[in-house]
């Protein structure tokens, strides 16, 4: 077995506050998949992340090995790369895992070059075969899924949200380790500034209910609607990709391939097609509703309730109604 | 200024689903009736870079590696503002076979020969692998820094200026040339090229290098494709029948509430 269960390394960011619902998932994914004898350990860089470790340490990680430091937070590559790689060289783990998140998409593949091992990126499944690991991902715009093996000895991969399951917590939990390093003081690259966009609504990932608009709704107002909607549910507005290229929503709400993943236990598609890249996104959703004026869009066929008409006649009635029943 | 552009030219990413058939017996995707395109990120990618050659001067290469290259859709690309192209062609060099490694590999052997450069630019990810990997992997077999999701860029000083999309917002990062940034689609769509532009593409410099002209070997690859099977992701859906839209969306409410769905 190519590497196989000695060691799974989860990387995590500590950025202040609690480990994202996407670590406690990997340490589950990790824990199911690393074999009797071997171990599970988290590594965390960043800064103020106190609380974190412990977090992250009774779900499921044997070992927390962790550095706070000035100079890895806000992520920076090359400040990361200088302190793990060494690390990871000299543990000789199988398996690293990351959040396919915009930090997993930018370290992962850089890690593996460094340490000339195979990257898959993007997985939605990961299971243990006769020889190593077996990762499943999307491929042309979610056409296809494709499952590849890695035949380097070490293998990393980015996962999904929801592909791994949150452990209870348990105690006494893993160890936790300071990881005896000094980032570089000087790198090529600096982050000059970071701005967040508008915070609030519940993040999309983790909704659960999301109310999504299409090229269909034509306009801002559209998306008005759709805030109403979601509001009454207890929901949040997601959207495929025109409406925010024409910035009637903003890039935080696109769903899909190269937006955000979701799987609420509701998802409604208004004035949406259907398209693959779109779907990929969305389609392990519990219940799926689409709202659509073409009675042969493909959104159809993906979902478990439609209304085939024109949203801006059946979008007010169904939120009326929607009011005496909730 | 001299910017060199990572192009793939993949099937059309926008056609239907129905015109993508899983192939399960040779483990390959056939896009029935879908023409070539460049990669769209590839397009933004483009886009990006004849900008910064409009704002400071310089030039634009575009540097595709595949098997049987479609020259229309490269030249398409060129008119919109490149200065010269340069095709990695061979039987071998089937971007179904390859992986991420070797694609790596060659484009950067490829690039060495094209030196001095200033700025490699690529898309995010390609439509059809959908890893973001191969960037990063280039830039890694060169010893130069890079930087991923731009939606923007500018050259200042001998740095690049660049603007990343994060998930909850957006970062300001600055590095050293020369660097590869890859990029996002909120850089925005590549102009459309005139007729008359691409006529004139034709005379524009292109040349077409193989296994002979580039050195060192095709790697062995680090991954491999085990299975590829359709998407299971059909339902079966209940229309809700009424005699206006307004009645359907009422009857929505309705039989999702019985349902307890909400
Ligand atoms: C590399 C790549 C990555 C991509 N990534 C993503 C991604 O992450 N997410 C994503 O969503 N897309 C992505 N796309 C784009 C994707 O291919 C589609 O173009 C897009 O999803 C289509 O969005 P849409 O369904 O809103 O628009 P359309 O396909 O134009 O559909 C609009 C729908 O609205 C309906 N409609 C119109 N008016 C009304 C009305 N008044 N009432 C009711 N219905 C109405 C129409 O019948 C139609 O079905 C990507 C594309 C590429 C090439
Ligand atoms: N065959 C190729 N020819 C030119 N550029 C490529 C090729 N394959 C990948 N690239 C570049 O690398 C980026 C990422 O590819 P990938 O890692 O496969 O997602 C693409 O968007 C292209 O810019």
């Amino acid at each position: 077995m190519a590497g196989g269960g000695r060691e799974i390394i989860v990387l995590a960011v500590g950025e202040g506050g609690d480990p994202t619902v996407l670590t406690l998932e990997l340490l589950g994914l990790a824990r199911g998949l690393v074999s009797e004898q071997g171990m599970v350990t988290a590594v965390v860089l960043g800064s103020h992340f106190e609380g974190a470790l412990d977090e992250i340490a009774s779900r499921g990680a044997d070992r927390v090995i962790y550095l706070e430091h000035p100079s890895l937070a806000p992520y920076n590559p090359e400040a990361w790369q200088a302190v793990l790689e060494p690390y990871l060289e000299e543990q000789g783990a199988g398996l690293i895992l990351a959040g396919h998140t915009c930090l997993g998409q930018d370290l992962l593949p850089r890690l593996a070059f460094s340490l000339e091992a195979g990257v898959v990126t993007d997985c939605v499944g990961i299971r243990a075969g006769e020889d190593g690991f077996l990762f499943t991902k999307p491929v042309y715009g979610g056409n296809a899924l494709a499952t590849m093996r890695v035949t380097t000895p070490l293998t990393l991969a980015t996962v999904r949200s929801r592909v791994g399951e949150v452990l209870p917590p348990s105690s006494p939990g893993g160890e936790l380790v300071p990881l005896p390093a000094d980032p570089p003081a000087v790198t090529r690259m600096v982050v000059r500034e970071r701005r967040s966009l508008e915070a609030g609504e519940c993040p999309l990932e983790e909704a659960r209910v999301v109310v999504s608009g299409g090229r269909g709704m034509g306009g801002r107002e559209g998306f008005e609607m759709l805030r109403e909607l979601a509001r009454l549910l207890g929901g949040t507005v997601g959207a495929s990709r025109p409406p925010v290229d024409s910035g009637w929503a903003p890039a935080t709400c696109q769903v899909g391939i190269t937006g955000k993943v979701v799987a609420p236990e509701l998802y409604i598609a208004v004035a949406i097609s259907g398209s693959s890249q779109h779907l990929s996104g969305m389609c392990d959703s519990g219940k799926v509703v689409a709202i659509n004026k073409d009675p042969e869009a493909y959104i159809f066929k993906v979902s478990d309730y439609g209304v085939v008409g024109d949203w801006k006649e059946v979008l007010p009635a169904f939120i009326s109604r929607l009011r005496e029943l909730v | 200024m001299h910017i060199v552009v990572l192009a793939k030219v993949v099937p059309d990413p926008e056609g239907p689903p129905s015109s993508y058939e899983v192939n399960l017996a040779d483990k390959r995707v056939v896009a029935r009736g879908l023409p070539p395109v460049i990669n769209p990120f590839d397009e933004n990618a483009l886009e990006l870079a004849i900008r910064v050659k409009e704002r400071i001067g310089g030039s634009v290469t575009l540097l595709s590696l595949g098997r049987k290259l479609s020259r229309a859709v490269i030249l398409k690309a060129m008119a919109a503002g490149a200065d010269a192209s340069v095709l990695l062609e061979d039987e071998a060099w089937d971007q179904a076979l390859l992986d991420s490694r070797a694609t790596a590999t060659l484009l950067a052997a490829a690039l060495r020969k094209l030196e001095p450069f200033d700025l490699v630019l690529c898309g995010r990810q390609a439509s059809d692998t959908n890893a973001g990997v191969v960037g990063l992997g280039v830039a890694r077999l060169l010893g130069i820094p890079a930087v991923t999701l731009a939606r923007s860029l500018e050259v200042e000083g001998g740095r690049v200026v660049v603007e990343r999309v994060l998930s909850d917002g957006c970062e300001v990062v600055e590095c050293d040339l020369p660097a590869l940034v890859t990029v996002s689609g909120e850089a925005g769509e590549l102009r459309y090229p005139s007729l008359q532009a691409i006529r004139a593409a034709r005379e524009l410099p292109q040349r077409v290098l193989g296994p002979k002209e580039l050195e060192g070997d095709v790697p062995p690859p680090w991954m491999e494709t085990v299975c590829l099977e359709p998407p299971r992701r059909e339902r079966r859906c209940r229309l809700v029948e009424a005699d206006s839209p307004a009645e359907a969306g009422e009857k929505l409410a309705l039989l999702l509430w019985e349902e307890g769905v909400i």
